[in-house]
């Protein structure tokens, strides 16, 4: 079976080929650099996401947060729903380990962006 | 005390870079002036991923993006005011800049310097650019008005989302209102084509099973004091509404992603000649403007749909300035045209003076509608500079072209870019 992707590795955006064989990719077609390959792999097979939004901090103010690691696609949802119920107190540093472990992936969430108050 | 050698107006990511590269070049007496009370510009509000890849290497989001550029800013002890709204350019009898700003710590005052950097930005087609009949609302939006309320603001924007427009801002917050808990029903695009990088419509739309509606468009805006819907038409290839096509999609908001224009007032006023192609001013390979001294950058030359390519671009145009500050105004040697051919919508530069390329010229530019399995060509009469097959050429994808200085030694007449057929 081939399976047609759309890479989402950089802006490129490259057309993917997918060969694949009992659920398993042998091989992958159309990328430009080694992380469409790895992409188009890991796309099939468990497909992960950098999740991206808001927290709000103790003066009422949105931070800005990450996952510091894509997070299987399927745990998004659980993230934010966690993060929504999270307060952060301030000043707070990019970088900073916001939540840990969130919602049981291994990951942790970042600020984005250092806030003073 | 109000003279300085380089003013930029803009403290976003292209009047930082810019401000970086001149300081950089030798540029001490220099003032980023910002309207808004932090540096950053819009990548505050960008606060997905995506930027990066090409200037550090490795995908940050859009705040990350900017304090690791407010940080060197700061780092350099670069001179910046925040709060600061520009009013006006103009020269002055003996070649300087006048820029006169408004701030709570000046008042109205007329800064002057030898050199000014344009990176003012963009701004978003309105809907009263856009001629969609019916009411005027509360729950229509500009995508990134919506952007900023939610994600600077923490506001709650609506529950049952429409949006018009397939640009990467409208497609960003499809998935950031879906996370923030809308449904988002659709995403209407008049164009045969999305206007949004390809990366974008996969992890935004398809992501979370919202329909990417091609050649569609609102036709009709219900509600009188709140939204209560919107009719959406089929466009036939003329762009024109398809009657009996309409249907009735109800929602409370409705964003508008239907383009960019460069913010180009200052220039206007300054006398500076503005391309209808791009909205942007006419430069040259310099990225300077019609008026000497005075450069431009970032999305107010063109709109750009990377940052790294606004920051790259803007640290040339800091190079440039600072080249004109120290060197003065040079003699200008022959200028020839940049045209935009077959499929170029246009270029930027849109001159060359070969007396003043650096080693490698850029030449960036937008092509005209879909091409697969073409090739660009660059030409100077008969002489071909630079051809270049390619896969797929889009709209919402900037070209960067680099032309060698050799390239450019050997020709006397305008260039030509264009997208040439290839034979299979």
């Amino acid at each position: 079976m081939i399976k047609e992707l759309t890479c989402i590795c950089c802006p490129m955006g490259c057309s993917l080929s997918a060969q694949i064989e009992n659920g398993e990719v042998v091989s992958v077609t159309g990328n430009t650099c080694i992380r469409g390959e790895n992409y188009a792999k890991s796309e099939v097979t468990a497909p992960v996401r950098t999740v991206t939004t808001t927290v709000i901090s103790e003066s009422g103010r949105p931070i800005p947060v990450k996952t510091k690691e894509p997070v299987a696609k399927e745990k998004i949802f659980e993230a934010v729903e966690q993060i929504k119920k999270t307060k952060v107190s301030l000043p707070v540093k990019m970088g900073d380990v916001v939540i840990s472990n969130v919602a049981d992936t291994g990951i942790d969430i970042v600020a984005t962006r250092s806030v003073e108050r | 005390m109000n003279k300085y050698d380089l003013i930029v107006i803009g403290g976003g990511p292209a009047g930082m870079a810019a401000a970086l590269s001149a300081k950089k070049a030798g540029i001490n007496d220099l003032l980023i002036v910002e309207r808004d009370s932090v540096l950053g510009g819009i990548l505050n509000q960008c606060i997905h991923n995506g930027f990066g890849l090409h200037t550090f290497k490795e995908e940050l989001t859009g705040p990350e993006y900017a304090e690791r550029y407010s940080d060197m800013v700061k780092q350099e002890e670069i001179p910046y005011e925040l709060n600061t709204m520009v009013l006006s350019l103009e020269q002055t009898e003996d070649g300087l800049k006048a820029v006169t700003v408004i701030s709570p710590k000046r008042g109205v005052q007329t800064l002057y310097a030898k050199a000014v950097i344009l990176a003012m930005g963009c701004r978003e087609r309105p809907r009263g650019a856009l001629n969609i009949p019916g009411f005027r609302p509360q729950g229509v939006y500009t995508a990134g008005t919506a952007q900023k309320l939610v994600n600077l603001e923490g506001a709650k924007i609506g529950k049952q989302v429409v949006i018009l427009g397939s640009g990467d801002i409208g497609l960003i917050m499809a998935r950031r209102m879906t996370l923030e808990g809308a449904k988002v029903t659709a995403v209407a695009e008049l164009m045969p084509y999305s206007s949004g990088l390809k990366r974008n419509i996969v992890q935004c739309l398809d992501d979370f099973g919202i329909p990417l509606l091609l050649s569609h468009t609102v036709v009709d805006i219900k509600g009188r004091e709140k939204l209560e819907g919107v009719y959406i038409a089929k466009v036939d290839e003329k762009l024109r509404p398809i009657e009996g096509t309409e249907e009735y999609y109800p929602c409370d908001t409705l964003l508008l992603s239907c383009g960019l224009i460069p913010e180009n007032e200052l220039s206007l006023g300054a006398g500076i000649e503005i391309d209808p192609r791009t909205n942007g001013a006419f430069v040259d390979e310099s990225l300077e403007t019609n008026i000497s001294g005075v450069f431009a950058c970032g999305n107010v030359l063109h709109v750009h749909d990377l940052v790294d390519f606004v920051s790259e671009e803007s640290s040339r145009a800091g190079a440039s300035a600072a080249e004109y500050i120290l060197s003065g105004d040079r003699q200008k040697g022959r200028v020839i045209d940049v045209n935009a051919g077959n499929g170029v919508r246009y270029t930027v530069p849109c001159r060359i003076d070969l007396n003043k390329t650096s080693e490698l010229t850029h030449i960036r530019f937008r092509v005209t509608g879909v091409f697969k399995n073409t090739a660009i060509v660059v030409k100077s009469g008969d002489k071909e500079l630079l051809r270049k097959r390619t896969q797929i050429l889009v709209p919402s994808e900037m070209v960067d072209l680099l032309l060698k200085k050799e390239k450019l030694s050997e020709i006397d007449q305008s260039i030509d870019v264009y997208i040439e057929e290839v034979q299979k």
